[in-house]
């Protein structure tokens, strides 16, 4: 008996798969089924002492969540903060890498370094400090404000500051990494080209638009789906900051999940609304790579 | 501690016990724990503090983590919830064989641990609220006392206010906080729930009476329709008469006598009630003491929760924490006995009750919170808020019917 070659290959690439995908039924599949069988429960604080109180409840928890305006409510919130600081962050970032390559900029390292810390930095740390920066009375910021003659902003208390003070923070916090990032996109920019752009006349804007933002857009897909994908899972910077409120205004679709789950032991509900998160960021990854393709064309 | 295991003798026969208390309790409770220790050399005690803001969270996420400790402190209000978990030790043979019980503790207090006929905690340190009061306005409104029943109070709270004018108020009730339509609605004969708790009972009579009570109060001018946050600082305004009263508990106390000027006259009241004195009653706080069912040293755990509730363990826990003690023999001690402020304390301890004794409680005060401050502001009519708030509980409350429809089914097949 005599195997073919290819045969004989095939069944070696499945060997070499198989502890990835071993790994990813273990750590992925079997996690993600048992949330989705958990979202038609009604498991909670009873089940937990008693697992036989746990009923098989269908589509309720789903029908239920559509149904509660606090829902929506965290569905906008978390929309606002991704659509308007996710941009922000990416444009954030994508000017500190372009002032850090410029050969304006002296010592690049240290200005990387030091963008990057808050990346590293622990987030309750940075909210101890931030939650002073905010202070009504004695923060830095209304300080500053107040210079220009702009009256004192209750940055955390007044329901329609908290979230851009959020997104502000938040931002501060994320754009370090993408920076980098984009530093790498911009590094792999052949110089040649710039130097025939140079050549043929082109000026600064000109080789911008036409050789630096084409060579960085495969980067750019890439920061913006991960950036996305950070912020609609917005949870530890209002947990730590506001609780979600005032009025709401600063809770998020995973805070939402989170006090459903873990103050209230509703852990059916919690499943659904996960799954629904899922269902909107998929959603909005097949987009952005839809328009990225169609542009691409 | 070198010494300590030094003359332990062999460490193979000691004990640890991990005790989780909370924030100020757990820190001044290590200097009990020592001598606990010095009394019982084979025991080892670890106190673990956990601070109070992340507490419930912590000590839920632990058990289902299965990983918890021999003897926790817990917010008497909680004790359902674990119970439910069925993470606690039922301690009824327990208590009986030492000296604690009911009749040497504040009753209502005693109450609270009790879950469906089963003792599950013991008292450690009580909590209540009371009325804190200026003497000097009410005095010039023409009272000398706080009158006992609501319609008295109610006539005290329109002379303070005639005198007070437009921007000063009689009472401080912030609508940002559930205890205040709680307690109206206990003080004048709700349950709350109905039906071994497994409905809101808030359009019941006694509520709706108690509802409009406590609208009424923001109805009329008597308190402003703040919240904590509107008022920004409640030691200042009470100082400067912007409120005569204010309805608050024992940490107060201490606050007061620290930020208010020396000067400014202020005295502690028992809540009135609708029907007078006896109808006053308020809400049984404070934690207790729980032993874990997984527990591998019952006996040393159950030890050290005696330990914790003789008398003069209690009277030296409270000249370090500024709790008020649970054990009544606790009282006769000079330093609170000789404290006025903390007499309408000890009047109203014996006048409280618990609030219903089931997991879904704090989600249930939250929703009577919401609906409160509706009213309030004006958003609903009172009888809109409260049909919300009890078609809210009830949603809340499906679950809690099932398990109990289906108790009844299981105790009705089995006496067949």
């Amino acid at each position: 008996m005599k195997e073919s070659i290819e045969a004989r290959q095939a069944r070696a690439g499945r060997l070499f798969v198989a502890p990835a995908l071993t790994l990813i039924a273990v750590f992925f599949f079997v996690p993600v089924i048992g949330g989705l069988v958990l979202s038609v429960t009604d498991f909670d604080i009873y089940a937990i002492g008693s697992p036989d109180t746990a009923r098989f409840v269908g589509l309720r928890n789903y029908a239920d969540l559509l149904a509660n305006p606090v829902f929506w409510k965290a569905v906008w919130n978390t929309f606002y903060f991704v659509f308007v600081g996710g941009p922000l962050s990416v444009l954030v970032s994508l000017v500190a890498a372009l002032a850090i390559h410029s050969r304006l900029t002296r010592l690049p390292s240290i200005w990387r370094t030091v963008y990057f810390l808050p990346v590293v930095t622990t987030l309750v740390a940075v909210a101890v400090i931030w939650r002073y920066l905010y202070h009504p009375r004695y923060g830095l910021l209304n300080y500053g404000l107040g210079a220009f003659g702009i009256p004192p902003i209750d940055w955390l208390g007044d329901p329609h500051w908290a979230m851009p003070a959020v997104i502000l923070l938040a931002v501060w916090r994320t754009f370090g990494l993408n920076m980098l990032i984009f530093l790498a996109g911009l590094q792999s920019i052949p110089e040649e080209l710039y130097e025939a752009a140079h050549l043929d006349g082109a000026n600064d804007w000109g080789r911008f638009v036409h050789i630096t933002l084409p060579g960085l857009a495969p980067v750019t897909l890439f920061v913006a789906i991960t950036t996305m994908l950070g912020f609609f899972q917005l949870f530890a910077e209002p947990y730590v900051m506001t609780q979600g409120g005032p009025l709401k205004a600063t809770t998020t679709i995973v805070l939402l999940m989170y006090e459903q789950g873990f103050r209230w032991w509703r852990m059916g509900m919690a499943a659904a609304i996960a799954f629904v998160l899922f269902l909107i960021m998929l959603a909005g990854t097949l987009i952005q790579l839809r328009v990225t393709r169609e542009r691409a064309r | 501690m070198a010494l300590l295991s030094g003359c332990a003798g062999g460490s193979h026969d000691r004990v640890t016990l991990r005790f989780w208390a909370m924030g100020r309790e757990g820190e001044v409770v290590q200097e009990l724990v020592r001598d606990f220790e010095r009394e019982n050399p084979k025991v080892r005690v670890i106190v673990q503090q956990i601070p109070w803001s992340s507490a419930h969270e912590k000590l839920l996420t632990a058990y289902v983590g299965r990983s918890w400790p021999d003897v926790a402190q817990l917010g008497n209000t909680w004790v359902s919830e674990f119970a439910a978990l069925k993470s606690l030790e039922p301690l009824d043979t327990l208590a009986h064989q030492s000296l604690i019980a009911r009749d040497a503790d504040f009753g209502g207090v005693w109450d609270t641990n009790v879950i469906d006929g089963k003792l599950y905690g013991i008292p450690w340190y009580v909590d209540t609220r009371v009325l804190f009061y200026r003497r000097d306005l009410l005095k010039a409104a023409g009272y000398d006392s706080i009158p006992q029943s609501w319609d008295g109070w109610r006539a005290a709270m329109a002379a303070i206010k005639r005198r007070a004018g437009q921007d000063r108020y009689a009472i401080f009730l912030p609508t940002n906080e559930w205890n205040q339509p709680a307690i109206f609605g206990l003080q004048s004969g709700s349950t709350l729930l109905a039906d071994d708790d497994t409905r809101g009972d808030f359009e019941g009579p006694p509520f709706r009476r108690a509802f409009d009570f406590y609208l009424g109060l923001y109805r009329d001018g008597y308190a402003p329709p703040v919240n904590n946050v509107g008022i920004a600082n409640v030691y200042q305004e009470f100082e400067r008469g912007t409120f005569a009263m204010y309805i608050t508990g024992p940490w107060n106390v201490g606050e007061f006598r620290n930020r208010l000027a020396p000067t400014t006259p202020w005295a502690t009241a028992p809540l009135p009630g609708p029907q007078g004195a006896a109808s006053g009653v308020s809400l049984a706080g404070g934690s207790s003491l729980v032993l874990y069912r997984e527990s591998k040293h019952k006996a040393e755990a159950w030890k050290l929760i005696e330990y914790l509730s003789r008398t003069e363990s209690q009277v030296r826990f409270s000249h370090l924490s500024g709790d008020l003690p649970a054990r009544r023999a606790a009282w006769r001690d000079s330093s609170l006995v000789g404290d006025p402020a903390l007499r309408a304390f000890e009047t109203q301890l014996t006048r409280v009750v618990p609030t219903p004794k089931i997991p879904e409680w704090e989600e249930i005060a939250t929703r009577l919170l919401e609906q409160s401050e509706r009213a309030i502001r004006g958003a609903a009519p009172p009888e809109t808020a409260l049909a919300a708030l009890d078609r809210d509980v009830n949603n809340i409350l499906e679950k809690r019917r099932w398990l109990v429809e289906r108790e009844r089914q299981r105790a009705g097949t089995a006496a067949r």
